[in-house]
C-alpha cells in the first residue's frame, strides 16, 4: 500500500514537473510572438536605424548584414564540415582517427561561442588592425565546422550499403561512387543537417561582438565592420529607448522564425528516411 | 585497349543452352555500350586517393581548429600570465583571505579593488565565483526538473502527446542566447524584482544569503534561473535518450518481480542509467558555465562578491562580452584573454567528460547536435 502511494506521488511530481517546465517555456514563446509581431512591419525590413526619438526606423542594415556574414561562413563551414563528415562515414570507419575526430567535434560543439571569437580576434582582426565583417564570417564559420560534421556522418550512415556496393559492382570509382550516389541519396538530409547548423549559428552574438563590432550604418563591405541581428538586438535591448526595446522585440521574431522553420523541416526530412527522401 | 576473352571451350562442348542460343557466337565478348565505358575509362587509383586525402584534410580541421583556438589563448594571455601567474586567479596583492573574506561578509565594509584597469592590478576571482555561483544554481534548479520531464516523457506520457512535447523541447534548446537573454530582461527581472525576491527574502533572509539591498532585480539568483531555463531542455533530452537506450527486457524483468511503476523506474531504468543521465548533468554545466548573452543581459556587472545571492556580480563569460571591446591597455586586453583561456580549458574537460559518460552508456551511437 505504502509502495502505491509512492508511485502515485511519483507520478504526480513528474507530470507537475512536465507542467513547471512546459507551461513558462510555452509562456515565453507566446510572449515573444506577440511582442514581436506588435513592432513587426515591413519598414523593419527596409529601413536603416533611425537616431533615438524619431519613429520609423528599422534594421535593414542587420539583416543585410547577417546575410553577409552567413554566407562568408556557410561558404568557409559547409564544404568542410561535409567533407570531415564524407570522411568519418565513408573512409575512417572503424579507425581509431574518427573515433578520435567524432570526439573532438562534439567537444567542440560545446565550447563557448566567445572563445572562438576571441581566437578569430588574435588570429585576423591584430595582425589587420581592423574589424571586419570577413572575421566574423570566419568565427561564424568555424563554429559550422563541426555541427555539420556531425549531422552529416549521421545522414550517411543511414544510406543502406546495397546502394554503395551496388555502384561499386558496376565498376564506378569510388570517389564517383561516394559523391554522386551516396551523397546524393543522403542530400536532403545533409542539407537540413547544414540548415540547422545555420539556423544555430544565426544567432550567435557573442563570436561577433570583436570580430563584426556592428555598425549602425548601411555597409556591405568585407574589410569593414558590419552590423548583424543578434548583435543588434543586444545593443537595443541594453539601450533604455522604447523605440529600440520595440525594434529588438521584432529582431528577436525575425530570428525565432527562422530557428523554428529550420528545426521543423529537419524534423520532417529525417522522419521520412533517406532513400524516401531522395531525388 | 584489352578484351576480357572468356574461355571458349567450355562454351562450345555446352549442351542445348536454356535459351536456344548458337553456341558458335558465344566465342566473342558482347561489347555492350557501358562495358566498353567502363573499361575505356582507366585506373581510377589517383582520383581516388587524391579525393581520400581532401576528406582527411577536411576532417582534421577539426583537431586544426582547437589548435588555432588554444595557441592564440595562450599567445595572447602570455603578459598576464607573466605578470600574474597563477594569483591571477586568488585574492589581489595586499590582500590575505582573512581580509577578503570578511568583505564579503559583511556590505559594509569596501571591497578590495580586484579588478583595477588603471592601475594594472587584475584579479579574476569575482568572475570566478560568479560563474560557478550561476551554475551551481542553475543546475541545482534545472536538474530534477530535467529529470522529471525525462521520466514523464519517457515512461508516463501517452503517445499522442509524446512527439509535440519533445519537439517543444527541441525547438526550446535551439532558440539563441540573446533572445533568452530579451526575454529575461523585460519579463523575468520586473518578476525577479517585484515578487521573488521579497518573497525570498522574507522566507529565507535568515540564512544570511538572500538579502534586500539590490532592487534592481538582476543579480546572480537571476541569471541562474535563466541559466536554467536554457539548460533544462539539453539535459532533460539527453536523458531521455539514456533512459530509453536501456534494454526492454531490464524494464519486464523488474515488472517481472512484482514492482509498481515507479519502483520498475528505479530499479530497471534509471539504475542502468545513472551514468548517462551523470553525463547529461555534466554536459548541462558545461553548456551553464559558457554561456554568455543571457547571463550578461541580467547578472548586473558589477565587480564585487558579496555573500546575498540576490546581489549584482559578473561571470567570466560576461566580462569578457562587457569589456573586450572597450579595452585600450594591453595587459586589461591580455588580462582578458587569460579569463577566456580558462573558460576554454575549464569547458573542454567538462564537455570531455560529460561526452564519455553518455558515450559509455549509448555506446557510441552518433550523438545529438546540440
Amino acid at each position: 500500500m505504502f509502495r502505491e502511494l509512492t508511485d502515485g506521488v511519483v507520478t504526480g511530481l513528474a507530470m507537475l514537473a512536465t507542467v513547471v517546465v512546459v507551461a513558462p517555456l510555452v509562456a515565453i514563446f507566446v510572449y515573444l510572438i506577440y511582442k514581436g509581431a506588435s513592432s513587426l512591419s515591413l519598414s523593419f525590413f527596409t529601413r536603416l536605424p533611425r537616431p533615438v526619438g524619431e519613429a520609423g526606423g528599422g534594421m535593414a542594415n542587420a539583416i543585410v548584414g547577417s546575410a553577409i556574414l552567413l554566407g562568408i561562413a556557410s561558404l568557409i563551414g559547409v564544404p568542410v564540415g561535409i567533407g570531415g563528415g564524407i570522411f568519418l562515414a565513408e573512409f575512417g570507419r572503424g579507425t581509431k582517427l574518427a573515433d578520435a575526430i567524432r570526439f573532438t567535434a562534439d567537444v567542440l560543439n560545446g565550447v563557448p561561442s566567445i572563445v572562438m571569437g576571441i581566437a578569430i580576434y588574435a588570429l585576423i582582426v591584430v595582425p589587420q588592425n581592423h574589424f571586419s565583417a570577413f572575421s566574423g564570417g570566419v568565427a561564424l564559420g568555424i563554429m559550422m565546422i563541426p555541427t555539420v560534421c556531425r549531422t552529416t556522418e549521421e545522414m550517411l550512415l543511414m544510406v543502406p550499403h546495397a546502394v554503395r556496393e551496388a555502384a561499386l559492382a558496376l565498376g564506378v570509382p569510388n570517389w564517383r561512387s561516394v559523391l554522386s550516389i551516396t551523397v546524393k541519396t543522403a542530400s536532403p538530409g545533409i542539407i537540413t543537417g547544414c540548415m540547422l547548423a545555420f539556423a544555430r549559428v544565426a544567432g550567435e552574438t557573442a563570436p561577433l561582438i570583436f570580430t563584426a563590432l556592428g555598425n549602425s550604418f548601411w555597409s556591405t563591405s568585407l574589410n569593414q565592420p558590419i552590423a548583424a541581428l543578434p548583435l543588434q538586438i543586444w545593443v537595443y535591448a541594453q539601450s533604455p529607448y522604447e523605440d529600440w526595446h520595440r525594434l529588438a522585440w521584432a529582431g528577436a521574431l525575425v530570428l525565432i522564425i527562422l530557428i523554428v522553420t529550420a528545426v521543423s523541416l529537419v524534423r520532417y526530412v529525417t522522419s521520412r528516411g533517406v532513400l524516401k527522401g531522395a531525388s | 585497349m584489352e578484351e576480357i576473352r572468356i574461355s571458349q571451350v567450355q562454351l562450345q562442348t555446352e549442351p542445348d543452352s536454356p535459351d536456344g542460343r548458337q553456341p558458335a557466337e558465344a566465342g566473342e565478348v558482347e561489347s555492350s555500350a557501358i562495358r566498353t565505358f567502363l573499361l575505356s575509362r582507366g585506373n581510377s587509383a589517383i582520383a581516388d586517393r587524391g579525393f581520400k586525402w581532401l576528406m582527411v584534410l577536411c576532417a582534421l580541421s577539426i583537431f586544426g581548429i582547437v589548435a588555432l583556438i588554444a595557441v592564440q589563448l595562450v599567445k595572447g594571455s602570455q603578459l598576464s600570465w607573466n605578470k600574474f601567474g597563477l594569483g591571477f586567479f586568488s585574492w589581489p596583492a595586499g590582500f590575505t583571505f582573512g581580509s577578503v573574506f570578511k568583505a564579503i561578509m559583511d556590505s559594509n565594509l569596501p571591497q578590495p579593488n580586484y579588478w583595477d584597469p588603471v592601475n594594472g592590478q587584475f584579479s579574476a576571482l569575482p568572475f570566478v565565483y560568479g560563474t560557478l555561483l550561476t551554475s551551481v544554481l542553475a543546475l541545482l534548479m534545472a536538474v530534477p526538473l530535467a529529470i522529471g520531464v525525462a521520466i514523464f516523457l519517457t515512461e508516463m506520457c501517452p503517445g499522442v502527446l509524446r512527439g509535440p512535447l519533445s519537439f517543444l523541447t527541441e525547438l526550446l534548446a535551439a532558440i539563441p542566447s540573446v533572445v533568452y537573454g530579451l526575454w529575461a530582461m523585460f519579463v523575468l527581472v520586473p518578476l525577479m524584482r517585484e515578487h521573488v525576491n521579497p518573497w525570498l527574502v522574507g522566507l529565507l533572509g535568515w540564512t544570511g544569503l538572500f538579502s534586500d539591498d539590490n532592487p534592481t532585480g538582476l543579480g546572480f539568483f537571476s541569471a541562474g534561473v535563466i541559466l536554467a531555463v536554457m539548460i533544462l531542455p539539453i539535459i532533460s533530452s539527453l536523458t531521455r535518450e539514456v533512459m530509453t537506450a536501456v534494454p526492454h527486457s531490464q524494464r519486464e524483468a523488474v515488472l517481472a518481480l512484482g514492482a509498481t511503476r515507479w519502483e520498475m523506474i528505479r530499479m530497471g531504468v534509471l539504475r542502468n542509467a545513472r551514468i548517462g543521465i551523470v553525463g547529461a548533468i555534466i554536459l548541462g554545466l558545461g553548456r551553464a558555465l559558457g554561456e554568455t548573452m543571457a547571463v550578461t543581459m541580467v547578472i548586473g556587472n558589477s565587480i564585487e562578491i558579496h555573500r546575498s545571492l540576490l546581489s549584482n556580480g559578473n561571470s567570466m563569460a560576461s566580462v569578457i562580452a562587457n569589456q573586450f571591446s572597450e579595452a585600450s591597455d594591453n595587459l586589461h586586453l591580455s588580462a582578458l584573454i587569460e579569463i577566456g583561456l580558462a573558460l576554454f580549458i575549464v569547458t573542454i574537460v567538462v564537455n570531455a567528460l560529460a561526452q564519455l559518460l553518455v558515450w559509455a552508456v549509448t555506446r557510441g551511437a552518433p550523438a545529438r547536435v546540440n
